[in-house]
């Protein structure tokens, strides 16, 4: 599923909204998420998940094409931990699926 | 300041389209539904920008029980991961500089 197709789907569920109104919606909510984690601010949304930043050490890396080493520094990347709720509905689909 | 939760999603999404209290709620738990049952779907989620949600299918393996020691099998399982898009990315990465 596509953020387009996102919109689809809740345009279908916000029959009164007009289509940009639901568009700024999901744009409005995905800044906000991004905002946070740029401010190291972590996300809980219950059932659903928890975003949070980790902590990568600097070090030496090598430029793959020149063999070159380069020196990397400390560096936050995002990180998804899905909640009990999805995790479990994800995985009962793939053991229905099973049977 | 505390974490990112559907409730300051929801006063935001108030505070900046015409939509009240109760229809800005509904918005943010919608969007993660959706989101949701795209992945009970089987179905990746890809948000341009900000990420996507993938699912990995995981075959059964022998693991222990940390505490006890005793070898277990691992049965097996769906699991959704997450890999931040270049923009999120970025954002988050500016942060270093404040460090």
């Amino acid at each position: 599923m596509k953020k387009s197709e996102l919109i689809d789907e809740l345009i279908e569920r916000f029959d009164h909204m007009s289509v940009r109104d639901v568009e700024t919606a999901v744009k409005i909510m995905l800044e906000h998420m991004t905002e946070s984690l740029a401010m190291d601010n972590r996300i809980e949304i219950r059932g659903f998940g928890s975003f949070c930043l980790h902590y990568r050490a600097p070090r030496t890396g090598r430029n793959p094409k020149t063999g070159e080493s380069v020196s990397l520094g400390t560096k936050y990347v995002p990180h998804f931990k899905p909640g009990r709720e999805l995790r479990n509905s994800v995985n009962n689909a793939l053991l229905s699926d099973l049977l | 300041m505390g974490c990112l939760t559907k409730a300051d999603m929801a006063d935001r999404l108030c505070n900046e389209l015409n939509l009240n209290k109760r229809e800005s709620k509904r918005m943010v738990e919608e969007f993660f539904d959706r989101i949701s049952q795209s992945l009970i779907n089987n179905e990746q989620v890809k948000m341009s920008g900000f990420g996507n949600f993938d699912l990995r299918d995981k075959s059964q393996r022998p693991g222990r029980n940390p505490k006890t020691g005793e070898e277990v099998l691992v049965s097996a399982r769906r699991v959704v991961t997450f890999r931040p898009g270049q923009k999120l990315k970025e954002r988050v990465d500016k942060k270093q500089s404040r460090h």
